[in-house]
């Protein structure tokens, strides 16, 4: 789970990293007081979870209270990369003499931790990389020894970050063992004009596998960001994303479906169909998994069409079957548009006999995987009602 | 030969008296894989029965190494318990240890990982299928009647891939196919399996499935082309994800422009991998590749 700025800001006050927390506010009304009360001239800063705020508008300086309402106005709706904009965090104006740049991460590559850092922030990294990148230090963690004294001080140095860093440095470290961050990011981490560090933006990666761990995080879960059916299939425990097309998907394996929807696109080109959504119901694929997963796509009104593609490894093919037949019936009227449906692997034969004998008129059973994806985006093409 | 998991493989299963344990414990033995005992703290001395063989528990991965001279562990046990699971079978000495379970915390990953590292164990996982040796032995859950033995090597980030690629191939049949999980810390890489392969005698060419998130296929085609001989096929899956969105495995994200299939996909061609638009494309590309030898 990504966090917003103000979320970031928590943890890392909660462990001793220093930021000024300001006022976090949904209506522009509110600006007023909240600039009053963090001494008039403050920073209005878009809560998204996404970057590049700054060039889309998103952080805008207010010198008055007035401006403060004015300038939350503007930014609160505003649509950044996608994202709308419901909230906007007002921090007092920083007095600031230098802008770095601080990391930590978990690195693929060497199955480590990386610290970058760099005394060119306030920028994005990846420009300072391509046009500076002697400006950028990378320390490699080792995940066992983590972050101690001596590992600090090398982060520092390497950096060139002031003298005394260290703490800052030890802190963040903290914020990214302690609440099983994958990501803890500070960009401009800065040096204000007393010489202090103070982190005045943050952007932190949770990671949910660790979630059991941590029962508070499940608060910077962001419900109103989130789209309509995405929350829906959460609800139901679905793992589910929306995308903008016609087909929709269902298929078992994170891989198989992702597999899906580029086949489905690539077979549908022709037409310009494209797929609506990712949905993969794991193993197991019971008559209840499968109308969960029917419902949310079928209550997708962009949806024409519908592709259910399912290897049987573990899963059984004949209780996929049954899934889609009882699934079917629990949905009634609901269920209005043609199904693909390709199965393979265990019990296969047992499976493709259940849906012959239900013979359910919207099904079609089509017995390869391209040869389905081509049916269904067929079906969802512009010439699919002549042709049903 | 086939790589990693021969017939020769002793193998334990942590987390053996699990439903899902007990349930992959009765079909690997059905494959023929050589079981020699499970691993369940504090159910030391109870034992198991299977369809034709009772199987030993043990209390810790010492002592089953101890009274078994296993060489593979795999681990069914939850991702709370996994990080403890795996440190416990390198300190045994486990040279191989695979890991099923999903959901294991990243950190936790990097720490056993690392360890395993310092001390020379080779893990595989977590959050993958394990690794099949058709008509040798079986160490997960892919399932063993899929495709038989052949000469062909398949390793993949995604398990149901990994079994549609089986099924497509099962008229040649496989030396080994390994699943090697799609999290963001993995033991066994890409690079990893196609370094075996190349070596392994017994497979003549190579299956090799990526998808979106990270650069490991990146990696994997610099790879191929300074050391790969043998003929690869390659397939990549998400070309349709969007940016910032995970779909499903923890690892397959794209963010900016890393990460993407088109990005994996050009390196792979530039290696002089050819790289199939489907599964059953890949497959076969497979066919056309493959040298008369084999077939």
């Amino acid at each position: 789970m990504d966090l917003m700025e103000y979320q970031a800001k928590e943890l890392f006050a909660r462990h001793g990293v220093p930021v000024t927390l300001g006022r976090v506010i949904e209506d522009p009304a509110e600006a007023a007081d909240a600039a009053t009360e963090l001494g008039g001239r403050v920073v209005v800063k878009a809560q998204v979870k996404t970057g590049g705020r700054g060039k889309a508008g998103g952080v805008k300086l207010a010198a008055t209270p007035e401006e403060a309402v004015a300038k939350a106005g503007e930014i609160l709706g505003m649509d950044i990369k996608g994202h709308t904009v419901h909230r906007v965090l007002l921090a007092p104006a920083a007095d600031i003499a230098d802008e770095y740049y601080f990391s930590f991460l978990v690195d693929r590559a060497s199955r480590e931790y990386l610290c970058i850092a760099s005394t060119e922030g306030g920028v994005e990294i990846e420009e300072v990389a391509h046009t500076n990148p002697d400006a950028i230090a990378k320390v490699s963690i080792d995940p066992v020894v983590g972050v101690d004294d001596e590992k600090a001080a090398e982060i520092v140095a390497a950096a060139g970050f002031p003298i005394g860093a260290q703490d800052v440095v030890r802190k963040l470290w903290d914020v990214f063992v302690a609440e099983d961050a994958s990501l803890v990011e500070v960009n401009p981490l800065v040096k204000l004009a007393d010489g202090s560090l103070e982190a005045l933006d943050g952007k932190v990666t949770l990671d949910d596998n660790a979630a059991y761990r941590h029962a508070d995080h499940a608060a910077f879960a962001d419900h109103a960001s989130a789209d309509p059916l995405e929350a829906a299939a959460v609800e139901k425990g679905l793992n589910y994303v929306k995308l903008d097309g016609s087909v929709g998907i269902i298929g078992n394996g994170a891989g198989l479906v992702m597999s899906t929807l580029d086949v489905v696109a690539y077979a549908g080109s022709q037409y310009g169909v494209k797929p609506a959504n990712f949905l993969d119901i794991g193993g197991g694929a019971s008559a209840e998994v499968m109308a969960n997963g029917l419902g949310i796509i079928l209550s997708d009104q962009q949806v024409r069409s519908v592709f259910v593609n399912v290897f049987g490894g573990i899963t059984a093919c004949d209780a996929v079957s049954n899934g889609i037949v009882q699934a079917l019936e629990l949905l009634g009227d609901q269920a209005d548009k043609p199904l693909v449906v390709r199965l393979d692997g265990n019990n296969v034969d047992e499976g493709r006999k259940i849906l012959a004998k239900a013979n359910h008129p919207l099904v079609t059973v089509v017995d390869t995987m391209d040869g389905a994806a081509a049916r269904a985006a067929e079906l969802a093409g512009p010439g699919a009602e002549k042709g049903q | 030969m086939a790589i990693f998991l021969t017939e020769k493989s002793r193998v334990v299963v942590q987390g053996m008296t699990g439903s899902e344990g007990q349930k992959h414990t009765s079909r690997m033995l059905a494959a023929g894989t050589d079981i020699v005992g499970g691993v369940t703290p504090g159910k030391g001395g109870l034992s198991v029965d299977f369809a034709k063989r009772s199987i030993p528990v043990y209390g810790s991965c010492a002592d089953a190494v101890k009274a078994t001279d296993a060489d593979v562990s795999v681990v069914f046990v939850p991702p709370r318990f996994t990080k403890g699971a795996v440190i416990e079978a390198v300190d045994a000495g486990v040279p191989l240890v695979v890991v099923i379970t999903e959901g294991v915390p990243v950190q936790d990953t990097a720490a056993f990982f690392a360890h395993a590292q310092a001390n020379g164990t080779l893990v595989i996982g977590p959050n993958c299928p394990g690794i099949i040796s058709p008509g040798r032995a079986n160490a997960g859950i892919i399932p063993a009647d899929i495709a038989g033995p052949g000469r062909i090597g398949l390793v993949s980030k995604s398990g149901t891939l990994t079994y549609q690629m089986m099924y497509e191939l099962r008229d040649f049949g496989f030396s080994s196919a390994i699943g090697i999980g799609g999290d963001p810390i993995i033991g066994t890489t890409h690079i990893d399996a196609l370094k075996a392969f190349q070596d392994d005698p017994d497979t003549d060419a190579i299956v090799m499935i990526g998808e979106i998130g990270g650069d490991a296929e990146e990696r994997a085609a610099a790879f191929i082309k300074e050391n790969v001989t043998k003929p690869v096929v390659g397939y990549v899956a998400g070309f349709t994800a969007p940016e910032g969105k995970t779909m499903g495995h923890a690892g397959a994200i794209v963010s900016g422009s890393s990460g993407t299939a088109a990005a994996k996909q050009d390196a792979l061609e530039a290696a002089g991998v050819r790289v199939g638009k489907t599964p059953t494309e890949t497959a076969n590309l497979l066919r056309t590749v493959l040298t008369p030898a084999a077939l």
